[in-house]
């Protein structure tokens, strides 16, 4: 039998304030760069939205040899234009669509004349690009008329967010609603102290990723959106994985302490841990490094948060549930929390409270 | 006994496996030999497969809201309801004048005889919204204008609201995410529409921009049982007004719709007219719904009921109530649809007759729902495009895919040896039922429904994990073969229960409360886990129960 750690006995509940310690630094740093950025005038915002859910400009370019996409990718991204969408014209084959994000934030979007001055701009920038591939048309003739051209820009036009704020909102309250769904499932099934560690644990792991997101100005565009509802159900599983075997590990050891039977569940379950979360991690990173430049900002975000994910388990969501029912316990036991000194001591002193409600039968 | 089950296992697994291949690769013609080569399967899982716009790509429309028409509409019908108040208040007007020409819009109101201006402008404003226009008057006449900053605003709200109507008009249509934008600069109106592949664009090009005016109106007309006055000829039925038409009565076309005259085409049916008083009791702003029915089953025989908000249904009950016997017409784009008289009095609930298929019927009703466009559409480009991810992107997220898949493989088969053969079984049995059941439910697959599935295989990833690493586990404590197994799969799947139920329960909430992309995360999920249930526990399980079935006294598990 081959096995990744067989046996191990680390007291993950005594090493929980660095790695809170860790979280918050991360937080910190997130929440700085985003309050910073937002403040800073005429530098780039809190989050670099893509034109999704920004807007931008629409370029279209007729040419007299199309080149691929991946090469009017490649020559964007030599201009500068990092985040473009790029779309094939397939009834007028020789013609390309090419959406750019808004290149300078225009505090003063809804006026006419900035965003005519943004559309100048783009248009700029991709005909920059696209100048690697030979001169543009003169303005008066066709690229077929023009023999020393071989693109021309036949329209330019400034083009509004498709994912409004309306969707951006809908997405942030569905997602609140489901995590109330979560919330009550797991005190159902659990405790609420339990559901309560589960479900700060998504918070934190989708806050580091935005922070993530803000400190490095990764762009969000829609399917990062996709990607964070992803994280959010991987968060969730690892947490219920751990919460189920402390469950367990309570009917069948009751003379234990909590904070010991937390720490034989965590170590019980590291192996499964490591080998479900190590392939969910390997295979984001060969997204991240093969998945090409669209999908970026889709595997960064997978790819943060199932690191998160794992280690909020551990850091944030088990604590928290065995912290919260130490302070249940704290009235009751009180005589025991007088005689102990230091604060793993103290969770051990927990109270044991109705974690086994549902007891498991084997 | 034992083996019986076994065996029924085995052939529901068989059943379900064969029907999930022939749903993902079968054909949906009569099958060939050519379904059998490679290329054969290829076309038809191109084919089973709906792939939205940012895998596939669809057409790209650009289409204007004519805000000119729309600001041109609100002075005609602000300079008639000036006209309407001044004259209820006795006030002496004589006619008005309406300028809708490049960017001006004005409403000029002839006075008469000894009329105060400012009490004309004072009794006006009562009743018609001048709050954003200038006015200004001498001794003849007062003139109202529209400022250009606020036609500005009215042409942009004109247009959002377009926007609106729009989405939920191909949202309704059940168009599988189609991004909606605005296009060009703020004034031109402008809105771009990209859509994945439908299969009667024009069907959806026609909904979009069709205009669906609903309104009830009182026909004037002896009341019955007297049968209800119409005329041959619009000139007759403006001779019985006095030869003018006065601005409170209409003449409006209607077309009977008798059984004995509907089976012949339309423009054979004898054409009439009916005199209807304006303005209308209550029009489409009041409608709450509007459904296509039929009555007989017959394809050709669909009505469209609808129903009335509160407001309106008040309104229209009151007024019904007082109007029994009376002769009311259904208007539907200035075209009168049925006349009927009333009975009693009527609350909420109408119906438009007038035979319609299934598709005009449903089509209008949809119309009717999303209420009217603020003005008409024209349509400016026309394209198709390709995959909004781009091309080399998807081909690259694959490729990223299928390593990740490969390497998730061959490390199952290496650290769990014999039985990572089990897993790797469940996982591809997985996806194939995945894609089965997206492909039966008519779901469209876009990039966040990938997200969804990659969730769903990293949860059937986890499950094998769980119970393999629980085997391994029990068989550590000395348990034999047959008993880890049992306590294996039994205590795993208390586990994964858990982990799957809670993340179906939010992947419900996010489908009931989300749209588009969400939604589109939520449904393939939703069938991931559901299905991961079947593969990972039951099918798993049942290969391990054959393993001992073989060998029962089995001392040695490949794991």
């Amino acid at each position: 039998m081959f096995q990744i750690l067989p046996n191990i006995n680390v007291d993950w509940m005594g090493i929980r304030k660095p790695l809170i310690f860790v979280s918050i630094v991360i937080l910190i740093a997130g929440l700085a760069s985003a309050i910073g950025r937002q403040l800073s005038p005429g530098g780039t915002d809190a989050f670099n939205l893509g034109v999704d859910f920004q807007g931008g400009t629409v370029i279209t370019a007729k040419f007299k040899q199309k080149p691929s996409v991946e090469e009017i990718r490649t020559a964007l991204d030599g201009a500068g234009i990092t985040e473009p969408i790029i779309q094939d014209s397939l009834d007028k084959t020789d013609e390309v669509l090419i959406k750019i994000p808004l290149l300078e934030s225009s505090q003063s979007s809804g006026d006419e004349a900035a965003t005519a001055n943004q559309v100048n701009i783009g248009r700029e920038s991709v005909k920059k690009a696209l100048d690697t591939f030979g001169a543009e048309a003169q303005p008066n003739l066709s690229v077929q008329e023009d023999p020393n051209a071989s693109y021309k820009i036949v329209g330019t036009d400034s083009v509004g967010p498709v994912a409004g704020a309306q969707l951006r909102n809908q997405a942030v309250i569905a997602t609140l609603l489901g995590m109330a769904g979560i919330l009550l499932f797991i005190a159902f099934r659990y405790d609420w102290t339990y559901a309560a560690g589960a479900v700060i644990a998504v918070f934190h792991d989708v806050l580091i990723t935005l922070a993530f997101f803000s400190v490095f100005q990764w762009e969000v565009s829609l399917t990062v959106l996709a990607a964070f509802l992803t994280l959010v159900g991987f968060s969730v599983n690892d947490s219920i994985v751990i919460f189920d075997r402390i469950r367990e590990n309570l009917t069948m050891n009751r003379d234990k302490s909590l904070y010991a039977l937390t720490n034989d569940s965590i170590n019980q379950t590291m192996s499964r841990t490591i080998v479900t979360n190590g392939l969910v991690f390997l295979s984001v990173l060969a997204l991240v490094l093969f998945g090409g430049e669209v999908l970026r900002g889709f595997s960064l975000a997978l790819f943060v948060g199932s690191i998160a994910g794992t280690y909020s388990t551990i850091a944030i969501a088990s604590p928290i549930a065995i912290w919260w029912q130490s302070k249940i316990g704290e009235s009751k036991m009180k005589e025991v929390q007088v005689s102990s000194q230091a604060s793993g001591e103290k969770l051990a002193s927990a109270s044991r409270r109705s974690v086994t409600r549902r007891p498991v039968t084997r | 006994m034992k083996n019986n089950s076994l065996w029924i296992r085995t052939a529901f697994i068989l059943v379900v496996t064969l029907g999930g291949i022939y749903l993902v690769f079968g054909p949906r013609h009569s099958p060939s030999a050519s379904d059998l080569t490679w290329q054969g399967i290829k076309n038809n899982l191109a084919n089973n497969i709906n792939l939205g716009l940012d895998l596939k790509g669809g057409s790209h429309l650009v289409m204007r809201v004519k805000t000119d028409d729309y600001l041109k509409t609100l002075t005609e019908n602000n300079a008639q309801a000036a006209v309407t108040a001044a004259q209820e208040a006795k006030l002496p007007v004589t006619g008005s004048q309406v300028t809708a020409q490049g960017s001006t819009y004005s409403i000029t109101l002839n006075l008469g005889e000894g009329a105060q201006a400012d009490a004309v402008i004072e009794e006006v404003k009562k009743k018609v919204d001048f709050v954003n226009w200038s006015v200004s008057s001498n001794a003849n006449s007062i003139t109202w204008s529209l400022p250009s900053n606020i036609q500005t605003v009215l042409k942009n709200q004109a247009v959002e609201q377009a926007l609106k109507i729009i989405e939920s008009r191909i949202n309704a249509f059940g168009v599988k995410e189609p991004t909606l934008q605005r296009h060009g600069a703020e004034s031109s109106g402008q809105i771009l529409l990209q859509m994945p592949g439908v299969d009667d664009p024009e069907r959806v090009k026609k909904l979009i921009g069709d205009d669906a005016q609903l309104s009830l109106m009182k026909v004037v007309s002896p009341p019955s049982p007297s049968a209800v006055a119409t005329y041959p000829t619009e000139e007759a039925a403006k001779q019985s007004l006095g030869g003018a038409v006065s601005s409170n009565r209409k003449v409006l076309p209607y077309t009977e719709r008798d059984d004995s005259v509907a089976t012949k085409p339309p423009n054979e049916r004898p054409k009439q007219f009916v005199v209807v008083e304006s303005p209308a009791v209550v029009d489409g702003s009041e409608l709450r719904d509007a459904n296509a029915v039929s009555r007989t089953g017959n394809q050709d025989d669909y009505q469209i009921s609808f129903s009335l908000k509160p407001a309106g249904a008040a309104k229209f009950g009151d007024w019904t109530s007082k109007n029994i016997n009376n002769y009311m017409a259904v208007v539907l784009n200035g075209e009168v649809k049925s006349v009927a008289y009333i009975k009693s009095r009527i609350d909420d609930q109408g119906e438009i007759s007038g035979r319609f298929t299934k598709a005009t019927a449903d089509d209008l009703a949809l119309t009717l729902r999303s209420g009217a466009l603020p003005a008409k559409l024209e349509y400016q480009e026309e394209r198709t495009v390709g995959p909004s991810l781009g091309a080399d992107s998807i081909r690259a997220g694959v490729t990223a895919s299928l390593a990740g898949l490969i390497f998730i493989v061959i490390f199952m088969l290496i650290y769990y040896r014999g039985s990572g053969i089990n897993a790797v079984i469940a996982l591809v049995l997985n996806m194939l039922l995945t894609m089965a059941a997206l492909i039966s439910f008519d779901s469209t697959l876009t990039l966040p429904g990938i997200a969804g599935l990659i969730l769903g295989i990293g949860m059937a990833v986890d499950s094998n994990v769980l119970i393999f690493e629980r085997m391994r586990e029990e068989l550590g404590l000395g348990f034999n073969v047959s008993k880890a197994v049992e306590i294996g799969f039994d205590r795993a799947f208390i586990t994964i229960i858990d982990t799957h139920v809670t993340t179906i329960i939010s992947a419900i909430i996010l489908y009931l409360y989300g749209s588009g992309p969400i939604r589109g995360f939520a449904v393939t999920l939703i069938l991931g886990l559901l299905i991961n249930l079947f593969s990972a526990v039951f099918v798993s399980r049942t290969i391990f129960m054959w393993l001992l079935h073989r060998n029962p006294n089995m001392q040695k598990l490949s794991i």
